[in-house]
């Protein structure tokens, strides 16, 4: 038996490259003066998960805002460049930013139920898009609770308070509350970094199987995490002026094995970050 | 020589605390003490009379229940404009503005308007409401006079309540292509709610105790019936309480201090309504 050192079995996940789902080229962003991303140009394939990973600090949690327009929420933020989805440019003055996060919605890094029941927090994004009957509300929450693998857990207590839940279960009830309003894809700001290992597992099981049918960009500090469930890998690293750059973007397991970049390579393999 | 230079600092900081001391029990002091006053020489005027009856012989006998009933006409018709329009406000000026000059100087002006003489809402009052809009001395101009005065306290605890609600319920809402009007609607206004109705509690138990702006807008000393409709003048307890005290000859002195107690627990019993909401809503958190 020889020592196979070289490549764990990640390199075996094939990539599924359906189609370019979001499209970003030379996307700068400006907070004021300052710039935090510099000239980004990648292809985020849909049905597959995306992972963003890079040093604090170097614009990850920016680059995932500016696929759902959560920067605009940032006063004298601006984004420069061509940023599409399904080939539509989103910074178009004609876009209805509600819509584009219908479409694109966002799990963020500390679990935030809203402070009602179970049920009202799957349900509030259904009602307020317009649906008011009960039948068709109970159906979309059990569905909703169901894909988020939160239903056996929950199902006795809807009407108890989200925030009585564990922070699991509550990141869980959050990313079904994403899905209760069918979106296409799913961002996610590094979704376990206030989680346990076990309830971090779950997350990640989670994410595998929602990448059936769903495009998943996902923002994480943990390098195993991005290896363990992701397809594509993007880099960012910040240059001397503070702006991030991407360094690299590949199939994950040519970044964890074969990056192409020196500090790509120093980056996984420990020598700074 | 240590112990000494520790002595003379033991002392400072003992002399220090002795002031400090002194002022809270100033203040408590004389807070009490006009509460005690009060009850002392107005609870032997209390019944079931004073309360129910109109008043004869301008006020030295028989009862204030128009004066009662007029000031809860006007806390209620305070209430109606001011909460509306203070919380429309407060969410325009937390969630809506821009943070350029303008939104600083309204901030400021808002802030000042708590500060402004309240003879002068009342000379505002008289030529707004009164003259210019022709609604006459009224119910209607008295608690648009005073609802202007409460508009402060309103805006600024709509604006504080409404800050305290927490980014990520806003992000988690907008974040699933909820529009912010929605957001505000059903995120943000639910949550910041005790904190507006504990406002707006405070501002018509201001409302109740004022003087000078329903003098100039539509208070009367002596009417013979209850005010029926909104364009009609009003008695009320502090005016009532003002002109006996100051304009009728041989006035029982009890009777008075009656009035004056009646008063006090008409706006204290807000003030604690006020408290008992805030910290409600303290402890739910």
């Amino acid at each position: 038996m020889g020592i196979n050192l070289d490549v764990p079995d990640i390199s075996a996940r094939p990539v599924q490259r359906c189609s370019t789902k979001i499209k970003a080229e030379k996307a700068n962003l400006f907070y004021g003066t300052f710039q935090a991303l510099r000239d980004i140009t990648l292809d985020i394939p849909s049905c597959a998960i995306t992972a963003i990973i890079g040093p604090s600090g170097c614009g990850k949690s920016s680059l995932l805002r500016i696929f759902n327009r959560m920067n605009d929420l940032i006063p004298g933020a601006r984004v420069e460049g061509n940023v599409e989805l399904d080939g539509i440019p989103i910074y178009d003055a004609k876009i209805d930013v509600a819509d584009l996060r219908k479409r694109v919605g966002m799990v963020f890094q500390k679990p935030n139920p809203f402070p009602m029941s179970v049920f009202e927090n799957v349900a509030y994004g259904p009602r307020r898009h317009g649906i008011k009957n009960r039948g068709q509300l109970e159906e979309i929450v059990e569905k909703s609770l169901r894909h988020a693998a939160l239903w056996e857990e929950v199902k006795d207590k809807l009407g108890q308070s989200a925030l009585a839940l564990s922070g699991g279960q509550q990141q869980r009830l959050c990313i079904a509350r994403v899905l209760a309003v069918e979106p296409e894809v799913i961002l996610m700001d590094e979704p376990c970094s206030a989680l346990d290992p076990v309830a971090t597992l779950k997350i990640e099981d989670l994410m595998r199987d929602l990448s059936q049918d769903y495009t998943i960009i996902i923002v994480t500090h943990n390098m195993q995490q991005a290896a363990r469930v992701s397809d594509m890998t993007a880099f960012i690293m910040m240059e001397p002026d503070r702006a991030g750059v991407l360094v690299e973007y590949g199939p994950t397991a040519q970044i964890f094995t074969n990056p192409k970049d020196k500090r790509t390579e120093d980056y996984i393999t420990g020598r700074f970050g | 020589m240590a112990s000494l230079i520790l002595d003379s600092r033991r002392i400072t900081q003992r002399t220090a605390f002795i002031f400090l001391g002194i002022a809270t029990a100033i203040t408590v002091s004389s807070v009490l003490f006009i509460i005690v006053y009060t009850i002392v020489k107005g609870s032997g005027a209390l019944s079931w009379e004073l309360l129910s009856q109109f008043p004869s012989k301008a006020g030295r006998e028989g009862g204030i229940l128009p004066t009662i009933v007029g000031t809860f006409y006007l806390m209620l018709g305070t209430l109606l404009f001011a909460l509306p329009v203070g919380v429309m406000a407060g969410i325009y000026l937390t969630e809506y503005a821009r943070d350029n000059w303008l939104t600083r100087l309204i901030n400021l002006s808002i802030a000042n308007l708590a500060g402004v003489p309240s003879i002068v809402f009342g000379l505002f009052g008289l030529g707004v409401f009164v003259l210019a809009f022709k609604f006459g001395l009224s119910l209607l101009a008295a608690s648009l006079t005073l609802a202007c005065q409460g508009l402060a306290m309103v805006i600024t605890t709509s604006r504080e309540a409404i800050l305290a609600v927490p980014r990520e319920y806003r992000e988690g809402s907008l974040a699933i292509g909820v529009t912010k009007w929605q957001t505000v609607r059903h995120i943000v206004l639910p949550q910041a709610s005790p904190g507006i109705i504990t406002g707006a509690v405070l501002a018509i138990s201001r409302a109740a105790g004022e003087t000078a702006p329903i003098l100039l807008t539509g208070a009367a000393f002596l009417l013979p019936a209850l005010p029926k409709s909104p364009l009609d003048q009003f008695m009320a307890l502090p005016y009532h309480l003002y002109t006996v005290a100051a304009h009728v000859p041989d006035m029982p002195k009890e009777t008075m201090w009656g009035i004056a107690l009646v008063l006090l627990i008409v706006v204290l019993s807000f003030d604690m309504l006020a408290a008992t909401i805030r910290m409600k809503t303290r402890q739910r958190r």
